[in-house]
């Protein structure tokens, strides 16, 4: 198990470990998100296959067992919150959304079109399921933070997840709020850092390094881990386990390795598909390598 | 150091008993709170200058300190609004108004969140603290954000009726204020609308349309020239976002001459707001746009400054006579 953790303080039972049957069924799911971003980027004839493919696994993890939520009740109140910095990966996030019941599925097929609600980025104010807008990298975890520090005067419970990409780190504004989240000790924030490795200009250690991820976070007061992301009862456990922690004093942040375009082997090689479409005759074939690999 | 200090020595923390005026913003949002709202505060590093350490005072677990981090508060204010909180979160104008324009833009306006931003110390009145602190972009970037009213209050007890206001609006709101020492212009009595321009006086020759400190230099021009013989209205536009149509139009129809006057660059502030409605609508009066003209403030203390640019009560009679004879 690529699971490694630092607190002393972090239960070590096992207890959070998935099922065999959890296991496989977030591994079915987190299929599914992939082959809906082929489906729903076909319409739009260009987006971010690559994006989704790193975070597939964890948005499964997340909204298929993690979070606590409704089904069919997008806007309870007392349900855990998610944010996203990457807010180009939306394309996986919708179908989720849409099979929660959280607006029809139809809704799916007019991905992009004119007057449809969804976008390559996910706005808040049309899309029930979607807790914050995003499209500005580096805002997510302020707005997580601020749904966390509302809960003092809302009385409310809850988890706020924020997912965010690793070029992200790159912006001012993440480590205003690391800082920020540090000092007002938001327990219930839990931050999972995308770290696929590249983005637009190329490798980010290339483009602007941003190791050591882990120390950085750590030295900001954060409880950090790290995770393969891809490991779909690893990366359950652990998040299971910072979601169940009542002794943690202040917020955590998982560092989950990926590897952008996982699931189609041409893209986990060529950052270039960061942005990008595939023909109808090449998305069958890449829909097959996706069922192939986690069959 | 022995002995105590002179009574002429001051110290950043002490501000508040030096200067009263700071003493609204607090003063309107404890009412809020003691009249059950469920509205918290904020600031970055700054609530000795506009006053919301009273506020933090009374009511400290609603108060939020960010650090010199605005673009952070900024958009923690809008995750806080999302789960029915109201933030108040302030800081000096040109950085919540600049430096965090694009957050306010996307996570406060287009998410329509009931944020409300304090932009204080605005336009040049930190004087000699220079270009970094002065502020005569705001409104321009502020109103020309959609769904983002712009509120420009006179003075302190314009600013306490406009937050007792915001309660029953539940958009996002900039308030552009002042440094807590602007010349009083209401009584405690005020009364603010957002939409609804408070209009002074009423003139057949010219009419002021000012917002924010300039409306209590534009009130002395207008006695002393009508005192004088002429016939000079004032108009206080302190909802400049909705703007009040109706109050253009009419006084637009009554005098031939309209004068806007505001501590801001004359490009995309008031005067500009006001000329979009005269144009629209075919007004045909002539107007004289008063303010900083494109440049960068010089430094001076504030008063020096007001008096340099025209912007205090002889300044604005002055420009005023020569827009009358011209």
């Amino acid at each position: 198990m690529a699971l490694t953790t630092d607190t002393a303080s972090a239960p070590k039972s096992n207890s959070f470990a998935p099922s065999e049957e959890t296991v496989a069924m977030l591994k079915e799911r987190a299929r599914f998100i992939r082959l809906e971003t082929i489906r729903l980027i076909e319409i739009a004839k260009t987006g971010h296959y690559t994006s989704v493919f790193s975070a597939a696994e964890i948005f499964s993890a997340l909204y298929y067992d993690v979070m606590r939520l409704r089904r069919g009740e997008p806007g309870w109140s007392s349900r855990d919150r998610f944010t996203i910095g990457k807010g180009h990966a939306a394309v996986g996030l919708f179908p989720i959304y849409a099979d929660l019941g959280f607006f029809p599925k139809e809704w799916l097929d007019g991905y992009t079109r004119l007057g449809s609600p969804l976008g390559d980025h996910p706005d808040m104010r049309k899309v029930p399921g979607v807790d914050f807008s995003s499209g500005s990298i580096g805002h997510a975890l302020s707005n997580g933070l601020g749904m966390v520090l509302a809960q003092r005067w809302t009385g409310e419970d809850y988890k706020v997840f924020c997912m965010m990409g690793d070029g992200e780190m790159q912006e001012g504004q993440v480590w205003e709020a690391a800082l920020c989240a540090a000092r007002h000790g938001a327990r219930n924030l839990i931050a999972i850092v995308d770290r696929n490795g590249y983005q637009l200009d190329g490798r980010v250690d290339d483009v602007m390094n941003i190791e050591p991820l882990d120390e950085k976070w750590r030295a900001f007061g954060w409880e950090v881990h790290t995770v393969d992301g891809h490991d779909v009862a690893a990366t359950t456990e652990l998040l299971r386990r910072v979601r169940a922690d009542d002794d943690r004093q202040g917020p955590c942040c998982i560092i989950a390795r990926t590897v952008k375009g996982k699931g189609v082997s041409y893209m986990e090689t060529e950052p270039g598909w960061h942005l990008g479409y595939l023909d109808p005759s090449d998305a069958e074939a890449a829909i097959a390598e996706i069922n192939a690999r986690e069959a | 150091m022995t002995g105590p200090l002179s009574p002429n020595s001051w110290q950043y923390r002490g501000l508040n008993a030096a200067n009263p005026g700071l003493d609204h913003l607090s003063n309107g949002l404890i009412d809020l709170v003691k009249a059950g709202h469920n509205v918290v505060a904020g600031s970055a590093d700054l609530q000795y200058s506009n006053g919301l350490n009273r506020f933090a005072t009374v009511y400290p677990d609603r108060y939020i300190p960010f650090g010199i981090s605005e673009q952070n508060m900024v958009s923690v204010a809008a995750g806080i609004a999302t789960c029915g909180v109201t933030p108040f979160v302030a800081t000096f104008a040109s950085f919540i108004a600049l430096l965090a324009c694009e957050q306010i833009r996307m996570d406060v306006a287009y998410s329509a969140q009931p944020v409300r931003l304090i932009g204080h110390h605005t336009g040049i009145s930190l004087g000699f603290y220079g270009t970094s602190h002065h502020a005569t972009e705001d409104i321009a970037t502020m109103r020309s954000i959609a769904d983002l009213s712009v509120v420009s209050p006179a003075d302190g007890a314009q600013l306490e009726a406009a937050i007792r206001a915001s309660a029953e609006h539940d958009r996002p709101i900039y308030f552009r204020i002042g440094r807590g020492r602007d010349p009083v212009v209401y009584d405690r009595d005020a009364t603010f609308a957002f939409g609804r321009a408070h209009e002074h006086l009423q003139g057949e020759e010219l009419t002021i349309v000012a917002c924010g400190m300039a409306v209590h230099g534009a009130l002395e021009a207008a006695r002393a020239l009508n005192a004088e013989g002429r016939s000079v209205g004032v108009i206080d536009m302190a909802s400049i976002k909705p703007i009040d149509r109706d109050a253009i139009l009419s006084a637009a129809a009554r005098a031939r001459r309209m004068m806007t006057v505001e501590e801001h660059n004359v490009l995309g502030g008031l005067g500009a707001a006001v000329a979009e409605v005269l144009t629209d609508e075919g007004a045909g009066v002539k107007l004289k746009r008063h303010g900083i003209h494109d440049e960068f403030s010089l430094i001076a203390p504030p008063t020096h400054l007001y008096a340099h640019y025209r912007l205090d009560g002889a300044g604005i009679r002055s420009v005023a006579r020569e827009f009358l004879m011209s």
